[in-house]
């Protein structure tokens, strides 16, 4: 399944977008998607938060069709 | 009623606190967060906050839920300022209001703890030297904060 993930902040300046796709074996689980960004450049950590819809997700989850998926950097608010 | 809110405007720091306080509050506890001149060793002139609106805000709502629940009767607003802020601006702040001080206290350390916990939002600081990075960032394009 192709994946489409929004990226943000610093991650969005690594990758020089804040969309990409990942291609993930079906069914496409966040764990998945959380090992292939990693790819989308040298400048992305090991194992980057991913959510779901608006709420973090567990390598486990199932992603479906429709679903909005993005890869969240270390907050900073505050 | 309280709420939480992500504004690019000023943030209205009376506005807010009278917001919370009804008659039959006795503390109005506030929280600001304001934008500091220096980090880690270096002048920093700005910040840039962005955020993952949707999801922060989703975020931010969830923890003003919590917090009023640490005691009955909290009226809690929560508000996160976006966009290019400059040294003494207020980027964030939190009013608890309750009839007794020390739930408004709680409520009130409670939602700023979380809210630099889990919401998604990021800061870039703007330096002196012209130079910028993003805090926390730990990718290998960020050169080190610390000097």
């Amino acid at each position: 399944m192709i994946v489409a993930v929004r990226v943000f902040a610093s991650y969005a300046d690594a990758i020089g977008s804040d969309r990409a796709t990942v291609s993930v074996p079906d069914p496409a689980t966040v764990g998945a998607v959380r090992a292939a960004v990693t790819t989308l450049s040298p400048s992305m950590p090991p194992r980057p938060i991913i959510a779901v819809n608006e709420e973090y997700a567990t390598d486990d989850v199932i992603i479906a069709p429709g679903d909005e998926v993005a890869v969240i950097p270390p907050v900073a608010g505050g | 009623m309280s709420r939480s809110a992500i504004v690019t405007a000023p943030i209205d720091v009376s506005a807010i606190a009278e917001e919370v306080q009804a008659a039959t509050s006795g503390a109005v506890a506030t929280f600001l967060g304001t934008v500091r001149n220096t980090s880690g060793g270096r002048a920093v002139t700005g910040l840039e906050y962005s955020a993952y609106t949707e999801m922060a805000t989703r975020e931010m709502d969830a923890i003003v839920r919590e917090a009023i629940a640490i005691a009955t009767g909290v009226e809690l607003v929560a508000v996160h300022r976006v966009g290019d802020l400059m040294v003494g601006d207020v980027c964030v702040m939190i009013a608890a209001a309750h009839a007794h001080r020390s739930p408004a206290f709680d409520a009130c350390r409670y939602a700023i703890e979380e809210i630099k916990k889990r919401v998604p939002i990021w800061k870039r600081e703007r330096y002196a030297d012209g130079s910028s990075e993003w805090v926390n960032a730990c990718t290998q394009h960020a050169t080190s904060a610390s000097t």
